[in-house]
């Protein structure tokens, strides 16, 4: 115990803290850039899935089979696979593009889940009257349905990336120098491991708690009707 | 040359058959009503014939020309000239009554959102919703998206009108509202097939009645005919409890 | 790409990949079953203990919940020594676990508490029930029924996301399996790709099973995919 407290002023050094808050930059960075990337490759994945016809059976159930195999493989199994898999295809990837590229992969299988729910929330009769007026699948999709799913979607789709920060944890293992990396780091420098893992918990904490309080936020007023939003 | 022939069509709903060969005629400019009890498939014939339910046998013809509803582009080419209102409104919630009106044209058709949206303006006024153009659907009663429905049915400039139970959904207080611009439809001079529960009007304005009943046509002929002196003894039995 | 895979190195070392697997099924179904556990006593506490239980009941679930599963971890394994409490590194991962099943099931539990009607209570009182019997036939079946989707899908969460991450202080379960045995000779991808293969089945039967479970017990209609 004093030992930790002896090291207090030592740790807390501005260059320790300027460390910290760059990677936790870092960790934000990775988050939300594969989250985003996820989340529009997993509206093209959605769209894909209702594609109508025999012929796009295949593409189909590639879609469906897509969500079902990665929301049952670890994150970290699925961050050495891509690491191993890009390593044997090209040279000069940096780790946090590998990093990106694993948190994409797992984005957009979980938030396809999310956008499927959001689309079959809309009314059939919408669709219907999109058709009987000759608008194409797309042209249905982008200006009818869509719109109007996305207030269903994007407070889970929030939620979920906020939640995957943490998760991002586990790319410390690929040497990314993100905010669990910089712990370790640190751990392995002297520093006590209850000041560390302590601090960095904090860190994280810092970072999801408020923005999971934005999302819920979001949620209450997204799922107020437009009507009631304009007439104010 | 009827303006619409529809010859012994059938339709399924998923496994379960709902029309069994339905055959009549509607002439240029004429107004012709689909009435019968609920469940007879007036408005599954009205779905069929812009292709939302699969037609699975017999022809429909447009001015003379044949639609084959398994081609997607002769559907298309029939909801270029057939549009229809739904008994819900159906409004896009997204968007604004102009939009909602002006989106076919601009989107479909490619025209200038300028031009299109003038256009829409008279449709507006001529059912009477203009002062709402900037308004949302959620924000207007049902009769006031009804009519808002009926503009953009009509903004597709399509030959023949279908109605689809469309006073179904209002209140009783907002039912003449959209019949009055049914009226003025039918007095311009519009073809139109209307499903309607309202017998009055429909004995006011349509040229010919079409009874319904189990996916097929019992009798047809001018209202006064069918309401008046029905000669089959289901129509007799309908319109003695309908209209009392 | 000119990668030529192996895969008979894999099967050789199968065995060693079962037994990971063996214990990534021990590991997931012991630290949920102790999670519902301290989940019950949470929402309990969460719906009737006086106010500064509740709040500290609180703040457990809110730390936890927003600070990573890895950094708990680390926290009990390179921490706790300095207290002088020292636990090998697979009680830590099964400890770290537990906690954070607890304060999720926490959650979830009080949502299904939340669930049930006062409504439907009183109807029971008027009916005669004792209290005993409206928890049996009141409580209970409403409980298991509006939350058995979710603590089913929790399940999978923590069988997968949860017990690969001892993979990183090196417990020997599946992951850390694969860690250990791509390390020896280099067949990283050949590794994986069957671990990850292994993972979806082992999650496929552990769906079916919690499936057939929820319709037998409670009627619950459970998605198996």
């Amino acid at each position: 115990m004093e030992r930790i407290l002896a090291q207090f002023p030592d740790f807390f050094t501005w260059k320790n803290i300027a460390l910290l808050a760059e990677s936790a930059g870092l960790t934000l960075a990775m988050t939300l850039l594969g989250c985003l990337i996820g989340f529009g490759l997993a509206l093209v994945l959605v769209y894909l899935r209702t594609t109508p016809g025999l012929w796009a059976l295949p593409l189909r159930v590639a879609c469906i089979a897509y969500v079902e195999v990665f929301r049952r493989i670890p994150f970290l199994v699925v961050i050495y696979l891509v690491l191993f898999f890009i390593q044997t295809v090209a040279s000069d990837v940096s780790l946090f593009s590998i990093a990106v590229i694993s948190i994409c992969i797992y984005a957009i299988a979980y938030t396809a889940d999310i956008i499927r729910g959001g689309i079959e929330s809309v009314p059939k009769t919408q669709i219907e009257a999109a058709q009987a007026m000759n608008l194409s699948r797309f042209q249905t999709m982008r200006l009818c349905v869509l719109p109007q799913a996305l207030p269903v979607i994007i407070p889970p789709a929030i939620a979920f990336a906020v939640s995957f920060i943490k998760d991002t944890a586990l790319v410390s293992q690929i040497g990314v120098f993100e905010l669990t990396f910089r712990g370790k780091e640190l751990n392995n420098q002297g520093y006590s491991g209850v000041l560390v893992f302590g601090t960095i918990a904090f860190c994280y904490f810092l970072m999801s708690f408020p923005l999971s309080l934005l999302g819920q936020y979001l949620e209450k007023r997204l799922a107020t009707p437009r009507g009631q939003r304009h007439s104010r | 040359m009827p303006h619409l022939a529809v010859n012994d069509i059938h339709a399924n709903y998923g496994k379960l058959a709902v029309l069994h060969g339905i055959d009549f005629k509607v002439d240029r400019g004429e107004v012709v009503s689909l009435v019968g009890p609920s469940g007879s498939g007036k408005s599954t014939v009205l779905r069929a014939l812009v292709g939302l339910t699969p037609v699975t046998a017999g022809s429909v013809e447009v001015d003379g020309t044949s639609i084959d509803y398994a081609a997607p582009r002769a559907v298309k080419a029939a909801r270029d000239r057939m549009a229809i209102v739904f008994q819900q409104y159906n409004l896009f919630q997204n968007m604004t009554v102009l939009r909602n009106v002006s989106l076919a044209p601009t989107k479909v058709k490619g025209r200038k959102r300028a031009e299109v949206e003038a256009e829409a303006m008279d449709l507006l006024k001529l059912v009477g919703m203009d002062h709402k153009a900037h308004a949302y659907p959620d924000e207007l009663s049902g009769g006031q998206q009804q009519r808002v429905a009926i503009a953009r049915a009509l903004a597709l400039k399509p030959e023949i009108l279908l109605l689809d139970e469309v006073t179904s959904a209002l209140d009783p207080e907002l039912v003449n509202e959209v019949l009055d611009a049914i009226r003025r439809l039918a007095s311009e001079g519009m073809t139109m097939l209307l499903v309607s529960h309202e017998m009055a009007f429909v004995r006011e304005v349509s040229s010919k009645v079409v009874f319904m009943d189990a996916g097929k046509v019992v009798e047809a002929g001018p209202p006064a005919a069918i309401f008046d002196t029905p000669k089959s003894d289901r129509a007799r039995d309908f319109f003695g409890k309908v209209l009392r | 790409m000119d990668y030529n895979f192996q895969f008979n190195v894999v099967w050789r070392n199968f065995d060693e990949l079962l037994s990971g697997a063996w214990l990534t099924l021990q590991l997931g179904v012991f630290a949920f079953t102790c999670g519902c556990l301290i989940g019950l006593v949470g929402a309990a506490c969460l719906s009737f203990a006086p106010r500064p239980i509740r709040w500290l009941v609180q703040a457990f679930v809110i730390f936890i919940t927003n600070t990573p599963a890895l950094i708990q971890i680390y926290f009990l394994y390179f921490g706790l020594p300095e207290f002088g409490i020292r636990w090998s590194n697979e009680a830590c991962v099964l400890i770290g676990l537990t906690l954070n099943a607890g304060a999720y099931l926490t959650m979830i539990l009080r949502a299904g508490f939340l669930s049930v009607r006062a409504t439907e209570m009183e109807a029971g009182e008027t009916m005669g029930m004792s209290l005993p019997q409206r928890i049996r036939y009141i409580v209970v079946p409403h409980i298991a029924k509006s939350i058995y989707p979710a603590l089913a899908n929790f399940f999978i969460v923590i069988l997968v996301m949860g017990t690969s991450v001892g993979a990183v202080i090196g417990v020997d379960e599946l992951t850390g399996q694969a860690i250990n045995l791509s390390t020896v000779n280099y067949r990283w991808l050949e590794y994986f790709t069957v671990v990850a293969l292994m993972y979806v089945v082992l999650t496929f039967i552990a769906s079916i099973g919690l499936a057939l479970l929820g319709r037998w017990a409670f009627r619950v209609k459970a998605r198996i995919f």
